[in-house]
């Protein structure tokens, strides 16, 4: 479904992604792993276009991405940050979204799901840093695309609201989505990703099953196994 | 775009800092008109507040809102909208956000004192058209600084220094410039000096309409003799547009190459 090839990204000087080659299939949860500064956020930057790749080719749905911006109607994005103009109310810029993308949505269900209807009329300036991430999940979800992507989606939810996020991420599974995920917490990827995708020095260094993962290090404990397998890169 | 003007352009009218600018205007209309207690003298005071204050006002809220939205332009990215006509939305919809300030703060106190009797009516319009003016090119710039400038605090100290040569320090080199070299003809540099600054044109073409000589000045009075009133202010107004149309135009380019 999506195809990255010979990808380069600098930097400055900075090499980010140093011809990186990646096949994700249709349907499941890939969860994208690396250290600090690996170009996990480069590589799913350049996916949707916000970051202009130097060499390479990126294809989406058998079309080539570059340049172009109809095919993100396919696709839905969880950015990192969740910062919105202070000055709308949570139910102005939910219409706003709606507005800009001529698709169904099912924003009433989610918003119900996390307690945000006495939200509604509030400035996003006044919410609190978890209240807005629901938002941003609202933003997120409320659409139906093949592809979804998710820059750290668990920042600052309470477990309540965690525990809906994963059973959103597993029906879109259900319904043969692909979903990728970009996160720190070991436990999540243990939980909800089918395949690990491993970025190193700008390629990829391992892509394949948590339990494959596990086997090659040795290790039962996800966290353990990934914390070998950058302990390789400093050593 | 539209769509994108209409929310940058709620987002800033809801904004307190749209509300005091927009009263700034309206208190310094009325205090103007009852100290001079003459339409027309208000207006030249008033081009010297404008011709100064618009471009800074329009500086520092285009560079504030491309770094405050950060954020949230990274949302509409990811949405399916052409990345131009994103950037375009917010750019118009600070424009004309500012502009409306200007227009009814000022309009307002004009229109209740006799403005519509009085003969200065082409005078005001054409300071609101300038200040307009002064307002969409000062913006394009801030925003062209911001998209270049990854560090908020040095975009920001870029474009107040460009406020400050443009409205200060430029009038100071060029004067230079004509004290020593007084003894070559200069009217055609001093011409050409004018027009690299969206400031000085501003005011040239409002004197020229107002029609006053004493505040013309040296490169005012080139200007006139030159073009002659009519022909001046045409050029001087089709100069003021290449000074928005330009920016507009290295934004777009910048934004083909520029990762976010």
């Amino acid at each position: 479904m999506i195809e990255f090839k010979n990808l380069h990204k600098k930097f400055g000087k900075l090499v980010v992604l140093d011809g990186l080659d990646l096949n994700i299939s249709k349907g499941g949860i890939f969860a994208i792993l690396g250290p600090n500064g690996s170009g996990k956020t480069t590589l799913i930057k350049c996916l949707l276009g916000m970051v202009i790749p130097n060499k390479g080719e990126i294809i989406f749905d058998k079309k080539s991405v570059l340049r172009q911006w109809a095919y993100r109607n396919n696709l839905n994005y969880l950015p990192q940050i969740a910062n919105f103009p202070p000055n709308l109310t949570v139910l102005e810029i939910i219409n706003m979204v709606k507005n800009l993308r001529p698709k169904d949505s099912n924003s009433e269900e989610l918003i119900e799901l996390f307690g945000l209807k006495t939200s509604l009329d509030k400035k996003l300036g006044n919410l609190s840093g978890g209240t807005k991430q629901k938002v941003n999940i609202v933003l997120t979800f409320m659409f139906d695309s093949d592809l979804i992507v998710l820059d750290e989606p668990t920042n600052g939810l309470d477990p309540i609201a965690l525990i809906h996020l994963k059973s959103i991420i597993q029906k879109e599974k259900e319904k043969g989505k692909t979903i990728l995920i970009t996160t720190h917490i070991m436990s999540f990827v243990d939980e909800v990703a089918d395949e690990i995708v491993f970025l190193l020095d700008g390629k990829i260094y391992f892509k394949g099953t948590v339990d494959a993962l596990k086997k090659q290090m040795n290790n039962d404990n996800l966290e353990h196994a990934i914390a070998n397998l950058i302990a390789k890169q400093y050593a | 775009m539209l769509k994108i003007l209409k929310y940058s352009f709620y987002d800033l009218m809801r904004s307190r800092w749209s509300y005091v600018y927009f009263l700034f205007y309206l208190i310094l209309g009325f205090v103007l008109l009852f100290l001079n207690n003459d339409v027309d003298k208000a207006v030249i005071t008033l081009m010297n507040i404008i011709i100064v204050l618009t471009p800074l006002i329009g500086t520092i809220f285009g560079v504030m809102y491309y770094y405050n939205s950060k954020e949230f332009t990274e949302l509409l990215l990811a949405q399916p909208i052409n990345r131009s006509k994103i950037f375009m939305g917010q750019y118009l919809g600070i424009s004309i956000s500012l502009t409306l300030s200007l227009v009814l703060g000022l309009g307002i106190p004009f229109v209740l004192y006799g403005l519509f009797k009085s003969t200065a009516i082409f005078n005001f319009s054409l300071l609101l058209v300038v200040g307009a003016f002064l307002n969409f090119i000062f913006v394009a710039l801030s925003y062209n600084i911001a998209l270049s400038t990854e560090n908020k605090i040095k975009g920001f100290g870029y474009a107040i220094l460009m406020w400050l040569f443009l409205a200060v320090i430029y009038d100071g080199i060029f004067l230079t410039f004509l004290v020593v070299f007084n003894s070559y003809p200069l009217d055609k540099f001093s011409l050409a000096a004018t027009m690299f600054n969206p400031i000085d044109l501003s005011r040239i073409l409002i004197l020229l309409k107002l029609d006053i000589s004493a505040l013309l000045g040296y490169t005012g009075a080139v200007f006139r003799k030159f073009f002659g009133t009519n022909l001046g202010m045409m050029i001087s107004m089709g100069v003021l547009m290449l000074w928005v149309m330009l920016p507009v135009l290295r934004m777009n380019l910048k934004l083909r190459k520029k990762d976010f």
